[in-house]
């Protein structure tokens, strides 16, 4: 009936009886659900979803940068007065959209889909668990994040409109700007969200564990999943104590971040003073940075068991791998003054922090290289998961290494706030972290629906989106070293120094358009799959891992019988063996 | 499958879920409060000058006094269920209840005594952090309670049907209650003294 009892080769696996299934009603079944994998499906199908959203934002100031004060075709006649008179988008709203991309990318997309969406799903059954150790927790963390989310996309509609001070929300600006308040409170939801997924995910490593899956046997994906999850759990408190600050200052008139003798507009304000507006940076960048890290963790993860699969090989140097990311997470927390090397902050905090940013990069270089020398000698599968893990890797490699000098203090003078920066993280994240999430989805797809997605659709996906991407972030680069600066509402028109540099908006603008018609095939694919998909078994991929013992869809409960491991995660093309995959749950 | 280790421990860990758990929350409320007193800590020595003696010690000594109390009466409810003496143990409990709300019940005669000088949070810096670090302090103290009623209330049911789990849960919030102590115990000498 099932794999592992049809090759004989769990000993003392009984079978347990199936009693208990008792049926739930829609609600309890597919909305307020107790089971990781729906909640996991609900994470990464909003996460999914904010990601259009944050994209379209981004494309609707494309058109801004590319054509500054021409009306805004198709929706700009909708945007109404207060954000885009006659389809011609204000400054304001400019800067609205900006902010919220940034939030909406980071804290509703990235994240939801990566720790949310595959955490959720695949990590219990990669470790042989019937369910996350708290599931009740499970669901108030998707509600609360969900709340956080519509708390963020109703910040549009009162008037004064979204925050309007970028991402990082840097004070006095963000205390005196409109739309600020309903931003902090969305940020409350979307930690509190956070740190009760991190507390339920941890203990669930440590705990429920599948019997022989020592530490060492733990699937790479599970490692990242584990070292993101201690990032979330003591990094973004420092942050909710700054957006509970930041929120006083707006609403009780406090003065945490506000300095003594500040003149706004000609007048005095009407405050107490004696701020800090340094002090909000160090909080936010203590949080913030961690969360780069919370943002490529995943990705690694994901692109680890990938690699592995489709190289048919162990993946190299596994050992190196974990003891890299753990130090990484531990590292991650004292870099992160290096976003504010242009502060005054001194020459002291600024050699520290240089210094220990140069030694970051060591174990990101070591995860990179042993991903890369993976792939050496394999007779590799180019299907679509694969290839989106592969792009992973020279597009991390560019966002990592274009990282380096702007940790260096000397010349990050000239680089920071310019369109190099922009370029830098956006490498990490987009083409980096969001390819590895379109290969989960096409590698995990099988085991969440049983159905596989259109190879044919995929390619389209996959190739048409490489191009564009790349040409939405390589000008960026040339744009910034060439000095101009981000966040100008005119696309950087208003500077002679920016002339020659101008006909890259365009360049980026039509790639981020192409960029977003080609991630048609995949919603088609998407749903299509759900459909027309061709129905597959257990282990479409012949992968080891635990979640491929489980059936396709898991049911309540996930495996059939106690799984028991007796193996590595990664034992590929095993010599003397009769396959070239040797699973964790066959003896 | 059910989910193991909701009430033994796992043999490699020496944990139960509930108690892992619990202590990773409490340590993301170390870093909470961490940043929160690094924030006292950045602005005091920033400040040109900084008010002292501006607080009643009576009423914050009085409040320390209440809350060590509380402290002691939940480790006395969590140790009655462990000798299976049901009535002292919702006894101390409802003691630790009528503490806490004793408690509140001081701060807010504080309180009203600070806004009715008009000291309110925008006064000064010293108050802003004040009023931040106690209100959310006051917070947890308010969910501590909750809790405990919920316990008292609905949640005893589970008494009967698992002790021990319900056993491990005073536990937990018992060490939720410490760590709201031990928190105050940091603020009643940094605001009041200091």
């Amino acid at each position: 009936m099932d794999n592992v009892t049809t090759h004989g080769s769990v000993a003392h696996g009984h079978a347990h009886e199936h009693a208990h299934h008792e049926e739930l009603g829609f609600w309890r079944k597919y909305v307020f659900s107790i089971d990781h994998k729906v909640i996991g499906i609900q994470y990464a199908f909003t996460g999914l979803l904010f990601l259009l959203f944050g994209f379209t934002l981004m494309m609707i100031m494309r058109w801004q940068m590319a054509y500054p004060g021409r009306p805004i075709p198709l929706i700009g006649a909708w945007l109404g007065q207060d954000r885009a008179p006659m389809g011609i988008m204000l400054p304001e709203f400019y800067n609205q959209l900006g902010a919220m991309h940034g939030t909406i990318m980071v804290f509703l997309g990235v994240v939801p889909l990566a720790v949310g969406g595959f955490g959720n799903f695949v990590m219990p059954l990669q470790i042989g668990a019937p369910d996350m150790a708290f599931p009740k927790l499970n669901m108030v963390s998707y509600w609360v994040y969900f709340l956080g989310g519509v708390t963020m996309l109703a910040s549009f509609f009162p008037h004064g409109g979204a925050a309007q001070s970028g991402w990082t929300s840097y004070p006095p600006l963000a205390v005196i700007a409109p739309g600020q308040t309903m931003w902090l409170v969305g940020m409350i939801f979307l930690i509190t969200s956070s740190l009760l997924g991190s507390v339920n995910f941890i203990t669930t490593i440590v705990q429920l564990r599948a019997k022989g899956l020592s530490w060492m046997r733990l699937p790479f994906f599970v490692w990242a999943q584990l070292v993101t999850a201690f990032l979330l759990l003591l990094a973004f408190p420092p942050l909710e104590a700054a957006g509970v600050l930041q929120l006083m200052d707006r609403v009780a008139g406090t003065s945490f971040f506000m300095p003594s003798g500040l003149v706004i507009s000609g007048k005095p304000m009407l405050i107490s003073g004696n701020g800090n507006p340094l002090l909000w940076q160090h909080l936010f960048w203590f949080l913030a940075h961690p969360e780069v890290y919370v943002l490529i963790l995943p990705a690694f993860g994901i692109i680890s068991e990938i690699i592995a699969n489709n190289t048919r090989k162990p993946l190299w140097g596994y050992k190196t791998l974990v003891y890299s990311v753990v130090f990484l997470g531990f590292m991650s927390f004292i870099v992160w003054a290096h976003h504010m090397f242009m502060t005054g902050m001194g020459t002291t905090m600024s050699a520290f922090f240089q210094t220990t940013t140069m030694i970051i990069s060591i174990p990101s270089v070591i995860v990179l290289t042993s991903l890369l020398l993976s792939l050496w000698g394999a007779s590799i599968r180019f299907n679509p998961p694969m290839l989106f893990a592969l792009a992973f890797l020279p597009m991390f490699a560019i966002g990592g290494l274009t990282g380096l000098p702007l940790g260096l203090a000397p010349s990050d003078i000239h680089l920071h706030d310019t369109y190099y920066v922009i370029g830098h993280f956006h490498y990490v994240v987009a083409p980096g972290t969001i390819f590895a999430l379109f290969g989960g989805v096409y590698y995990w797809f099988p085991k969440a629906t049983g159905k596989k997605m259109n190879e044919m659709l995929g390619y389209v996906h996959f190739w048409g989106s490489f191009i564009c991407i790349n040409l939405v972030f390589m000008p960026m680069f040339i744009q910034g070293l060439g000095g101009m600066n981000r966040r100008m509402y005119d696309g950087g028109a208003q500077y002679a120094h920016n002339a020659g540099l101008l006909k890259w908006n365009l360049v980026i603008g039509f790639a981020a358009w192409g960029l977003g018609l080609l991630q048609i095939p995949f919603i088609i694919n998407f749903f299509g799959s759900l459909k027309w998909g061709k129905a597959v078994d257990k282990n479409p991929w012949e992968a080891t891992t635990l979640e491929w013992s489980a059936p396709s869809p898991p049911g309540h409960g996930n495996f059939l019988t106690d799984p028991v491991v007796y193996r590595g995660p990664y034992e590929y093309s095993v010599p003397g063996a009769a396959r070239d995959f040797s699973p964790q749950f066959e003896a | 499958m059910e989910i193991p280790y909701i009430v033994e421990t796992r043999a490699d860990t020496g944990l139960n879920n509930v108690k892992l758990g619990i202590w990773l929350f409490l340590a993301s409320e170390v870093m909470l409060f961490g940043a929160l007193f690094s924030t006292y800590i950045i602005l005091r020595v920033g400040a040109p000058e900084w008010p002292r003696g501006e607080l009643s010690v009576i009423f914050g000594a009085a409040n320390t006094i209440i809350l060590i109390s509380s402290s002691v009466t939940m480790v006395m409810a969590w140790a009655s269920l462990k000798m299976h003496a049901w009535g002292k143990h919702r006894f101390y409990l409802l003691v630790t209840v009528g503490l806490a709300l004793f408690f509140l019940v001081n701060k807010f005669f504080e309180y009203a005594e600070h806004v009715g000088k008009h000291e309110i949070p925008s006064y000064n810096t010293f108050f802003a952090i004040y009023y931040t670090l106690t209100g959310l302090h006051g917070l947890h103290i308010v969910g501590g309670i909750v809790v405990m009623l919920y316990f008292l209330g609905p949640g005893a049911k589970l008494a009967k049907k698992n002790p021990d789990q319900f056993t491990n849960r005073i536990e937990a919030t018992g060490l939720y209650w410490h760590f709201v102590d031990l928190v105050w115990i940091f603020l009643f000498p940094v605001l009041y003294l200091l």
